[in-house]
């Protein structure tokens, strides 16, 4: 019998199974208090006090890494215990408790309706915030639990004895039908193999915490609490796949292809390159000087889109030079001799700023005046960037590239090249995420030094399909043979003008795909630097003869997930990796 | 009454760690603090979970509203946080 939910954290781990069931009941619905009503409010609020003090003070501890029980879950868990501390003081709560007991209801059943509103609303909304309703009610049950003298149902403070003397101590695989993160962020990898849950999604704290401890998740993998308490419990956070008795060739395998994928992502500090050898540089997507420690951290070797949005929205006016010189400077700072490519000013109609006012009112704003339609119209916050930009380059050894978004034509390209060499910056690129960029690439490469293909504009203006719209994300799939023969041209465009043409979308991100890409002919990927080591890891493993067959087997499929699968077969190390 | 227009920044929006900063820094001041989307009813500044269910994404407009002596210092501050990466 094999159980199948989300893979949400990769690798493969197995231990005895430990089943968490056990809940609090819910109060009565007629309960009634019989004292004073002053008196029952306050026993409420001090239940509720009580919780939040707890959470609190596990989320302190998480903060102190060198305490031998904080977990390996860090900030992020701390982070989350301290969200729910405010639930169980939240004053629209208390408002709601107090006036239920003021008509009679006992403080136990009092709670258990407050909380139902908000309950109704989170779960009504769906998606993360209905993925939110877990936390709450982990709230709820530890007051009630509180109030009525009830154990809280525990997780394992240490591992399973040895299966045989003398054998190490063996972590458990957790099973449940949800995990509060007030249990599972104290949980370290010593104690816990894998996680399970029956309910949950890619954005449930399990699996966000699962993910920061390096820890397998499986999440949405409907039966798995009728699993035998202490059963042997196989858990595969890739593919989803969570097998109890697995047989001993099952665990041979899984050790093997999760000890290669260790091997693989420990090479996180070296250059990016494919198997025999052609250097593929692998960047960092950042959003401000705050993403700089994760993007070092996983070993990028520069930034490939320095989003400078953060600098601007929100504001009255536009930041001072100074402060752009500081932010600019921050990223150069942090990759002496590598390259920093940093984006102009991205506004546009859905991203309005004050002092960047649309030129009238626009039905169809992502074909309005955005990106660098903006600023030509607005010369001088282009200029103050650009200036900013090239103060902060010049004390720098960083090689600073600038480039333009929303950018269509040669003309374009051309009036951005001079608007930067009049500024002294050396480097300049446009983004190629128009469709008429990619098919005239070679007329845009010959007027800049660099092209940068932005996947998701791209899809969004070649599949004429709002990126804001889930329904239609189909037509988003980055694996769409169009948008990967889009692709193709842009990168075949540059070559001929002999400049490098790099991507800068999410699906630089994913490790098969990123072989696709450089098989089409893209000579740089940057990502949310998460990824890095992944794609890295894939990348070193396959030549550039199969990302060139691999980039070929999609272009000719019929659709996405046909060209995912007629890829991944050129690039058979993927599998074997986990990846 | 005093009021902020900001635009959200954060990729989560106005929810996890920064709509828990803003929900402390708002909880501090001495008077009733309302935030809302442009056009809606206000919810209580001071509620975790009222914040929560009022969904703000990235890139969203909020309108943050206060009254009485301090007022502009906790709207600027709290239109600094809402307006954080």
């Amino acid at each position: 019998m094999t159980l199948t939910g989300a893979g949400v954290s990769p690798g493969a781990g197995h231990g005895p199974a430990y089943i968490l069931t056990a809940s609090v009941p819910e109060p009565p619905e007629d309960s009634a208090h019989t004292g004073g009503a002053d008196a029952e409010k306050e026993r409420a609020l001090a239940a509720l006090r009580q919780v939040a003090d707890e959470l609190e003070a596990r989320a302190a501890r998480l903060e102190r890494p060198d305490d031998p029980a904080s977990g390996g879950t860090g900030r992020e868990g701390a982070d989350i215990l301290r969200a729910q501390a405010l639930m169980a003081v939240d004053p629209g709560l208390a408002v709601e408790v107090e006036a239920l007991v003021d008509e009679g209801v006992a403080a136990p059943r009092a709670v258990f309706s407050a909380f139902v509103k908000y309950r109704d609303a989170l779960a009504g909304a769906g998606g993360y915030l209905g993925e939110r309703v877990a936390d709450l009610d982990d709230v709820r049950d530890r007051a009630i639990a509180a109030l009525t003298g009830q154990p809280l149902p525990g997780v394992p403070a240490e591992p399973a004895p040895p299966a045989e003397p003398g054998g190490a101590p063996r972590p458990y695989v957790l099973v449940a039908r949800d995990l509060a993160p007030a249990d599972t962020a104290l949980l370290s990898r010593e104690v816990v193999a894998a996680f399970v849950t029956e309910r949950g999604g890619p954005t449930s704290h399990t699996a966000i915490l699962a993910r920061a401890m390096g820890v397998p998740a499986v999440v949405g993998c409907a039966g798995a609490t009728a699993i035998p308490p202490g059963a042997t419990v196989l858990v595969d956070g890739s593919s989803g796949e969570v097998r109890p008795d697995p047989s001993a060739e099952d665990l041979a395998r899984v050790a093997g292809v999760e000890k290669a994928r260790r091997a693989a992502l420990a090479r996180a500090g070296e250059s990016g390159a494919t198997r025999d050898g052609r250097p593929v540089p692998l960047l960092a997507n950042i959003g401000g000087p705050q993403d700089l420690d994760a993007a070092l951290r996983h070993g990028a070797e520069g930034v490939g889109l320095y989003r400078t949005e953060f600098l601007f929205l929100g504001r009255r006016h536009a930041p001072d030079a100074e402060e752009q010189e500081r932010a600019y400077r921050a990223a150069l700072a942090a990759f002496p001799g590598r390259t920093v490519v940093v984006r102009a000013l991205d506004a546009g109609a859905d991203k309005p700023l004050a002092f960047l006012p649309p030129p009238g009112e626009e039905p169809n704003p992502a074909l309005g005046e955005r990106g660098l339609r903006l600023l030509r119209r607005f010369g001088d916050v282009l200029d103050a960037q650009l200036g900013a930009l090239a103060r902060a380059a010049a004390s720098e050894t960083a090689e600073l590239q600038v480039m333009a978004p929303m950018v269509a034509t040669a003309e374009e390209a051309a009036w951005f090249a001079e608007a930067c060499r009049a500024r002294g910056l050396r480097k300049a690129g446009v983004m190629v995420e128009v469709p008429a960029a990619a098919l005239r690439a070679a007329s845009l490469a010959a007027e800049v030094d660099f092209l940068s293909i932005g996947t998701n504009d791209l899809a969004q203006y070649a599949f004429a399909a709002d990126r804001e719209l889930g329904t239609l994300g189909d037509l988003q799939d980055p694996w769409q043979p169009a948008l990967l023969d889009l692709v193709r041209l842009a990168a075949a465009g540059a070559s001929e003008a002999a400049r490098p043409c790099g991507v800068c979308g999410e699906a630089a991100a994913d490790p098969a795909l990123a072989c696709v890409l450089v098989g089409l002919g893209v000579t740089s990927l940057s990502m949310a630097a998460a990824a890095l080591p992944a794609v890295r890891a894939g990348l070193g493993e396959h030549t550039l003869e199969q990302c060139r067959e691999a980039a070929e087997a999609a272009r000719s499929a019929g659709g996405p997930g046909q060209a995912r699968a007629a890829a991944r077969a050129c690039l058979p190390a993927l599998d074997r990796l986990g990846l | 009454m005093p009021e902020r227009k900001v635009t959200v920044v954060a990729d989560v929006g106005l929810h996890a760690r920064p709509a828990a900063t803003f929900v402390r820094a708002a909880a501090k001041a001495p008077m009733d603090v309302w935030i809302a989307k442009p056009g809606r009813d206000p919810v209580n500044a001071k509620s975790i979970l009222q914040i929560l269910a009022l969904d703000v994404q990235q890139d969203e407009m909020v309108v943050i509203k206060a009254e009485g002596d301090g007022a502009d210092a906790v709207l600027d501050e709290l239109a600094g946080i809402a307006g954080s990466p």
